[in-house]
């Protein structure tokens, strides 16, 4: 007792609190450094002809078009596989799911998806996509593959919101005599879009800055062209990145930093993205 | 149009139950084809071999200890910063931070948890490492100390937000209590609401561990990738190589069906499994488990 009320305890607090304020601080310091440092030393890398020119002289000099495209093509590849099944996922836990034992399996199942390392991505997309249905090295392996990795944010940050909806719209919309898929469709998707959407931003954010799952199931060396079909392979930034940056020798500084500063814009512009449209929807929010 | 709004009304709930399940066939699809190329390991690689201190895959030297070792003491060096940082990080957040500074550092710990791997291990290689060997003396910067630093970061986001998450569970009623008692906010902290928080606290840590030791760009480009068993703590001053980076560096150059090819899959079979465990672990801590998953994916 007497060491609880002990004097100086509003000096431990003050210690306390600013060691704990110090630490919180030295958390996201680096994140702010991280940034600004490549902002700083790649800016004077990017030109209208780094981001629309090819690669040439062993990609020590030109452009970074085809990764930029690359990405691109990822993304869009990912998206298309993993925002239907992961919306629908959602709606199942959101508004079908009972909760029974097969419901809890499901949720375990997206925890575990979430927690695989992205490497074993790479290793069962290689094993399943690549060889076993023999798409080869391609963009639509690849993208199957990040879809996958990409799922479990999309499902668990829709069902969030689907969640969040009142049940009292739920129950209104049945008593006018609407189904129960055009309650869904049109009452609750609608109120919950916002929150979907950030969660879909967040996982393709996700998706376009990995390296591992894309490493031996779509991602190429050096393309002296854009790929042309899903069956082709295809240049990536972050890949890209890594290859300029470990694997060709002489490398320009100025290019790498340039690379890492473009991957850094696109991924940042959709954690922007996502954090805008959140937080307007919770503003806008009536209930 | 009647017919054709029943016919809806039934097709689509099954399509929307079939992507439900669609999580639960996906994690056994991962199993089997690890399991698929992975096994033969067991029949092509003698126990003892594989168990054995020296990877040296060209001479056919498959021994994945310290390929285990350097994955271990890697994550035992993130753990060790990740954890007091993520949870002071949570902590003040969830307790002492004003509005707007939370306002400001909840969004900055997502920007780092968003923050691609190659990005953070490519300034890892160009910044931390030369630094970190004029600062240590060192042969090389390309350390498991510099690996652990960046896993460290990489780490933090999910121990933050999990943990944040559950200091926000505690009820305020318990706070209140305390103050009403004459217990300084600190001592409130301390002794009811991180002890009561404890589970989620835990969550937070084993799902840290599960982040870090599966992080593979990072660790490939600044540790150096020297397969050398790690025993004692002086090896987080040398350069070791983890069971990720050996896949990542190898997959693309080994012929498809090969004894290499197979071990490989054994190592990510190996990997699969130990992140199982962890989130199993995790998720059975009785902790608001939705509310939880959705913020570790976040």
């Amino acid at each position: 007792m007497t060491k609880i009320f002990s004097r100086n305890r509003y000096l431990v607090q003050r210690v306390g609190f600013a060691l704990i304020t110090l630490m919180a601080l030295a958390t996201v310091t680096p994140i702010i450094g991280v940034i600004a440092f490549i902002l700083l030393k790649g800016g004077s890398a990017i030109s209208w002809q780094f981001l629309s020119g090819f690669p040439f002289d062993g990609m020590r000099a030109g452009g970074i078009l085809p990764a930029i495209v690359g990405t691109l093509y990822l993304t869009v590849g990912t998206a298309v596989f993993s925002v239907p099944l992961g919306i629908a996922a959602a709606i199942y836990l959101s508004e079908y799911a009972k909760d029974n034992q097969w419901t809890r399996l499901i949720r375990l199942a997206i925890i575990n998806l979430a927690g695989i390392p992205s490497v074993v991505y790479g290793l069962f997309g290689l094993g399943l996509f690549v060889l076993f249905l023999k798409f080869g090295t391609s963009i639509l392996a690849a993208s199957l593959t990040l879809s996958i990795m990409t799922l479990p944010v999309i499902i668990s940050t829709a069902e969030e919101a689907l969640r969040a909806v009142p049940q009292s719209f739920r129950t209104v919309s049945i008593s006018l005599g609407a189904t129960r898929w055009e309650t869904i469709r049109r009452i609750v998707l609608k109120e919950a879009l916002p929150g979907i959407l950030t969660g879909v931003i967040l996982g393709l954010e996700r998706a376009a800055g990995e390296t591992a799952p894309i490493l031996f199931t779509g991602a190429a060396f050096f393309l002296p062209r854009l790929p042309n079909s899903p069956f082709d392979a295809t240049m990536a930034l972050p890949y890209h990145l890594f290859v300029i940056s470990t694997q060709v020798p002489e490398m320009p500084v100025q290019i790498q930093y340039g690379t890492a500063l473009v991957l850094l814009v696109f991924v940042l512009t959709m954690n922007l993205t996502a954090t805008v449209i959140r937080s307007r929807a919770r503003a806008k929010r009536q209930w | 149009m009647k017919q054709n709004i029943s016919f809806r009304e039934f097709l689509i709930p099954r399509l929307i139950q079939a992507s439900g399940y669609s999580a639960i066939v996906f994690v056994a699809l991962i199993f089997f084809f690890l399991l698929r190329e992975g096994l033969p390991t067991l029949s092509e690689v003698e126990w003892g071999a594989l168990f054995s201190a020296r990877w040296y895959p060209i001479e056919e030297y498959f021994g994945i200890l310290p390929l285990l070792t350097g994955s271990l003491i890697i994550t035992l060096g993130a753990t060790l910063i990740a954890v007091p940082f993520g949870i002071g990080a949570a902590v003040y957040i969830s307790e002492i931070a004003p509005r707007w500074m939370r306002e400001i550092l909840k969004p900055l710990v997502e920007l780092l948890g968003g923050l691609p791997s190659v990005v953070l291990g490519f300034l890892g290689m160009l910044v931390l490492s030369p630094y970190l060997r004029v600062l240590l003396n060192l042969p090389t910067g390309l350390t498991a100390l510099a690996g652990s630093l960046l896993l460290g970061g990489i780490a933090v986001p999910t121990v933050v937000s999990v943990a944040e998450d559950a200091l926000d569970s505690v009820p305020r009623a318990y706070r209140e209590g305390a103050w009403a008692l004459g217990a300084t906010r600190w001592q409130t902290i301390w002794r009811v609401t991180l002890p009561a928080a404890k589970s989620g606290a835990l969550t937070a840590v084993m799902l840290g561990v599960g982040r870090a030791i599966g992080e593979t760009m990072t660790v490939m480009m600044v540790t150096g990738n020297a397969p050398v068993l790690a025993t004692s703590p002086g090896s987080f001053f040398s350069p070791v190589r983890t069971m990720t980076a050996t896949i990542a560096a190898e997959m693309g150059e080994v012929a498809n069906g090969s004894v290499h090819y197979h071990v490989l899959f054994f190592i990510g079979l190996t990997l699969f499994v130990i992140s199982l465990i962890v989130n199993i672990i995790a998720s059975s801590v009785v902790f608001r488990a939705k509310k939880r998953a959705e913020r570790i994916l976040s």
